[in-house]
């Protein structure tokens, strides 16, 4: 009894947390719609249980998060660091952001839409349109591939992260001025949406991981800047796709 | 009924996207590094929690936040109720001021609740020994986020070119990284990248959209791009100020001392 009583009061506590996550959502949209639009909720009840359902949900990832994804991210940059084998290193870091990027949906569901910006252009076959598409998430896929690559070979290195970056702003800037107009917008919004809330996650305990064991890094220094790569690289490459796909 | 057909498809997503990542750890934990899998039952356990976590998260975006948000940016970007809330008979760009404050709060506050973001305060809040705070960091992430929403409405207005803005930020950036402590650089850069997940996606997509097509000359297809880039960008200027000012604090104490 007692037992059911203290895990009931934990549950309750981190349930609290997370609905404190949400607070300022709550406030803003009834701000909105009580003060500004001056409307009713249309679906009251409705949008309580979903409320609900994000609570408990925020919660179970944090949770799970501290469990499972930190941890196995951790172990694995241990002992693939301790194996020494800088291929196998590189490969994982390769396969996790090639494979969790294509899969991604907010990924598909921008290659399509700007697919379908480009029929509507008329710079588009529509027979195309799907080839386009997938080459869109393929550039992708293999930019963050790359990025993460690169990210873990800084840390191995010890390089200071700002050099790459701000090589790769110029990178950036270089592209823009080649790149045709339709897809500049496009290239620069699919750098934001490659970082899903699984991979985020994963990549940074790597990336602490690794600068945790590898002697002379520092976690905070060197550990982070693995996802700062990942939302770069993707410009670069898509901006590239365009070149290569228009000319 | 119609509850248990979306809670399975948005399981089914979770479980897909999650898939790769297991097959990944999968391989390389037992033919790479060929050695079983240390407190197995607890990770097996985070990741189911983290699927079904994921799982509940969005199904009740959808149900609570995204039809709501979507409706209250057509509605502020209407028209009708530009001219209501005008103060002069001319629309001018600020005129859409409602629209604005509702970019830059919706931004703030979907940020603090992006789940991304919380995994990335809580790594940072360990490694660097509980001397970041991890409700700081949110706020400064998410106050960047808020302010890059509110400016990409701006931008679909008045029609400011995209790389112009993209091309001033990386140049206060630059600045910034030149005097800021080298430190925190690595996860300034990085809170930019972790605003753009779950939550605040979708919601400035319907902002972009819902705007382009009422504000005359912009094309809601091409307009609706860029919004993300600018999400992207300025949290990374905001943790940076946010570091820097810390350093200042700092630095007038040893002063007074």
């Amino acid at each position: 009894m007692q037992l059911i009583k203290k895990l009931f009061y934990k549950i309750a506590r981190k349930l609290f947390n997370s609905f404190k996550d949400l607070i300022p959502i709550v406030l803003v949209v009834s701000f909105f719609q009580f003060i500004v639009l001056r409307q009713p909720f249309p679906d009251l009840m409705g949008i309580l249980v979903g409320l609900f359902f994000v609570v408990v949900g925020l919660m179970l990832f944090v949770e799970g998060l501290e469990l499972g994804l930190f941890p196995i991210g951790e172990m694995l940059a241990q002992s693939l660091a301790k194996k020494g084998s800088l291929f196998w290193l590189l490969t994982f870091a390769f396969v996790l952001g090639f494979s969790t990027t294509i899969a991604e949906p907010a990924l598909i569901a921008i290659a399509s839409k700007a697919a379908d910006v480009n029929e509507t252009a008329g710079l588009l076959a529509a027979d195309e349109k799907d080839n386009y598409a997938l080459g869109l998430r393929i550039s992708v896929a293999i930019s963050v591939g790359l990025a993460i690559l690169i990210g873990v070979f800084r840390i191995i290195k010890g390089w200071p992260i700002y050099y790459l970056i701000i090589g790769g702003y110029i990178l950036v800037l270089i592209m823009t001025t080649f790149a045709p107009k339709e897809i500049i917008g496009l290239a620069y919004d699919a750098g934001g949406v490659t970082t899903s809330t699984i991979t985020v996650p994963l990549v940074t305990a790597l990336g602490v991981g690794l600068a945790t064991v590898i002697k002379g890094r520092n976690p905070l220094t060197d550990g982070f800047g693995l996802i700062s790569f990942a939302s770069l690289l993707p410009m670069i490459f898509v901006m590239a796709y365009g070149v290569y796909f228009y000319r | 009924m119609t509850f248990l057909i979306d809670f399975f498809f948005r399981f089914f997503d979770t479980c897909l996207a999650i898939l790769p990542v297991v097959l990944l750890i999968i391989f390389f934990q037992f033919v790479v590094i060929k050695k079983p899998l240390r407190d197995a039952p607890k990770v097996i356990l985070g990741f189911v929690m983290v699927v079904f976590g994921l799982t509940f998260f969005l199904l009740g975006l959808e149900k609570a936040l995204f039809p709501v948000g979507e409706i209250m940016a057509k509605q502020l970007s209407n028209t009708e109720f530009i001219i209501a809330s005008n103060f002069s008979d001319e629309i001018n760009w600020y005129s859409y001021y409602w629209i604005y404050l509702f970019a830059a709060l919706i931004g703030f506050s979907t940020t603090i609740a992006e789940p991304s973001l919380t995994a990335v305060a809580i790594k940072a809040n360990e490694v660097s020994g509980g001397l970041l705070n991890m409700w700081q960091l949110r706020i400064t992430v998410a106050v960047g986020a808020g302010f890059a929403l509110a400016l990409g409405a701006f931008r679909i207005v008045t029609g400011v070119p995209l790389y112009t803005i993209i091309i001033v930020s990386y140049v206060i950036v630059l600045i910034q990284t030149i005097f800021v402590k080298k430190d925190f650089v690595g996860l300034a850069y990085d809170s930019g990248g972790v605003t753009t997940s779950t939550v605040t996606v979708p919601i400035v997509v319907s902002i972009g959209l819902g705007l382009s097509s009422v504000v005359e000359g912009r094309d809601p297809v091409l307009d609706g791009f860029g919004m993300i880039a600018l999400v992207c960008m300025f949290p990374i200027i905001s943790v940076l100020a946010y570091i820097q000012f810390m350093e200042l604090i700092v630095l007038l104490k040893k002063k007074r001392k």
